[in-house]
């Protein structure tokens, strides 16, 4: 599936709550079923401090595909992680670089990613994208 | 404590003055609970601001026309409201600043110029809020000083009997919160300036949680400096105060160049304005310092003892009934203490209370609270903190305490 795919599909998931307390409901499940971050890769270097959540972030770059495990101390921002990692992990560069997460705003979570919540959430996806940024150049220049 | 038992100052009047209680939030009746953070203002600030924009509006201390001279006039009655409500000796120690954080920044920056030299030593207590540690610091930095911590304890008390052990010869000053912004204990400050001046040390205290609550008599209280913000006290952002004694306002340097703040420059040398306009340089925040002083109005016409009793009142009941809650823990539970409850419940980040609350139109604060020490003290990342106003009511109180019931069961 591509991204938008994904992104299609979790929209839809989310459609069919009327109250709130569903869809934080799914979230709070999603950010318990995340597989927790290797805690190896727990470490300061993988931090993405909020004021108000924390999250981790590791990569691995292999035969031109990047993967992330990520991690939050909080279940909602975790819920959320899931939810970016379905589509922005196993991707290539040039995918993660030319696709938004536009679900966040259509599944009405939008606050979530605004630079003033500082829970961690938005410099995630902007790290994620750094590192798709930069591993496309690595292999520009293999080439 | 049942609902009976509290003595009702007529709230639902005094509601009526704050249009903004009224709104919906995520389409449930507001309850708004981080007061502690900024408060609402009522409707006299909001027209008296307005009326500055609509009607009248020119700069101050600089021309002769009449919306000049109006606000003027204005801006200096408004000086005057502050004064009379500190019982400061003298006009010119009332100083508009943009809130608290600037006018701590003004001290330990003008009298660490003035009196702070290599050796020196600066005492804050553990429980201030970053404005009030991260200036001292980067004074002590500049100047070669040191900064020594008062510590507190797990029931939120400043342990103020080793401040003997900590002050020296060195000691230039002393920087302690009148309430702490997380714990909400309110410290002794009276006995500190005591002490401290029994040394020749002069005090400053952070009033910004403190003024909203009590009213200050300067003079009575002999505290050297105290700063406050306008808008944790009903007033509007952007504005606050710092009072000083005029014995060292006169002999500290100003901390911001420019107009209004000189007496004649030339390109080889400037002299400075009296105080207080040696430290009010460019154009002032003239129409926060006019809402302002209409807050204050306002608090002088409410009955104080009614109102603080209140206050206390909806804090006992808060507390009760949050500690009738499994695995929450109250944070800070001094005996004297504001409208201020900070907790965590086992098991549930703050974030996610936060952000759930939110959804039930409940508006409180998460985070570290801007005061890094205090987490490090208990030993956690983040809390929650729930402070209450004198609009509150005890419906509100339930009405949170029910959601914490519901919103715990999710996880």
């Amino acid at each position: 599936m591509t991204i938008d795919e994904i992104q299609q599909q979790i929209i839809e998931d989310f459609s069919g709550f009327e109250d709130w307390m569903d869809k934080y409901g799914l979230l709070i499940e999603l950010g318990n079923e995340l597989q927790p971050i290797d805690p190896k890769y727990k470490v300061e270097s993988n931090l993405i401090r909020g004021c108000q959540s924390r999250v981790w972030l590791h990569q691995e770059f292999r035969d031109g595909i990047i993967t992330f495990e990520a991690e939050s101390d909080a279940l909602i921002v975790k819920g959320l992680v899931a939810l970016l990692l379905k589509i922005y992990s196993d991707r290539t560069p040039h995918e993660i670089l030319t696709s938004e997460p536009r679900f966040i705003d259509e599944i009405g979570l939008r606050q979530h990613l605004s630079p003033t919540r500082s829970n961690g959430l938005l410099a995630m996806v902007k790290q994620m994208k750094l590192y798709a940024l930069a591993y496309e150049k690595i292999a520009q220049k293999n080439n | 404590m049942s609902i009976t038992n509290i003595m009702i100052p007529d709230i639902s009047k005094i509601r009526k003055d704050f249009p903004i209680l009224g709104q919906k939030v995520n389409g449930k009746p507001l309850i708004y609970f981080d007061n502690a953070a900024t408060s609402q203002r009522p409707i006299q600030v909001i027209d008296r601001v307005n009326e500055f924009s609509l009607r009248i509006n020119g700069n101050i201390h600089r021309a002769t026309h009449f919306f000049a001279n109006k606000t003027t006039e204005a801006y200096e009655n408004a000086r005057e409201t502050l004064r009379s409500y500190l019982n400061a000796e003298e006009t010119a120690e009332i100083i508009f600043t943009h809130g608290t954080t600037e006018s701590i920044n003004l001290v330990a920056h003008s009298f660490g110029d003035a009196f702070v030299t290599v050796g020196d030593e600066v005492i804050v207590t553990a429980m201030e809020h970053h404005a009030n540690i991260v200036p001292w610091q980067m004074m002590c930095q500049r100047r070669g000083a040191t900064l020594k911590v008062l510590p507190f304890g797990d029931d939120g008390l400043l342990q103020h009997e080793l401040l003997d052990q900590l002050i020296t010869e060195k000691t230039r000053l002393i920087a302690v919160t009148q309430v702490s912004n997380v714990l909400g204990t309110v410290n002794p400050i009276a006995e500190i300036i005591t002490k401290a001046h029994s040394k020749n040390i002069p005090v400053l205290i952070d009033g910004a949680q403190g003024a909203p609550h009590f009213k200050i008599d300067v003079q009575a209280l002999d505290c050297d400096f105290y700063a406050f913000s306008g808008h944790k006290m009903y007033g509007p952002t952007g504005i606050g105060v710092l009072y000083g004694k005029r014995k060292w306002l006169d002999r500290i340097p100003p901390f911001f160049g420019g107009g209004e703040m000189i007496d004649k420059v030339t390109f080889t040398q400037t002299t400075y304005n009296e105080i207080p306009y040696k430290f009010e340089a460019g154009t002032p925040h003239y129409v926060g310092a006019i809402g302002l002083a209409t807050a204050i109005d306002y608090l002088n016409n409410l009955d104080n003892i009614l109102i603080s009793r209140y206050e206390h009142d909806l804090l006992m009941e808060a507390t009760t009934r949050l500690k009738q809650i499994e695995g929450l823990r109250i944070y800070g539970e001094a005996p004297e203490k504001v409208g201020v409850i900070s907790f965590n419940i086992k098991g549930i980040h703050p974030f996610d209370l936060g952000t759930l609350l939110d959804q039930m139109g409940i508006a409180v604060r998460s985070g570290r609270l801007c005061a890094d020490p205090v987490m490090d003290h208990y030993g956690v990342e983040n809390m929650v903190r729930a402070s209450f106003a004198f609009y509150n009511t005890v419906e509100e109180i339930d009405a949170f305490y029910r959601a914490l019931i519901r919103l715990k069961a999710m996880f």
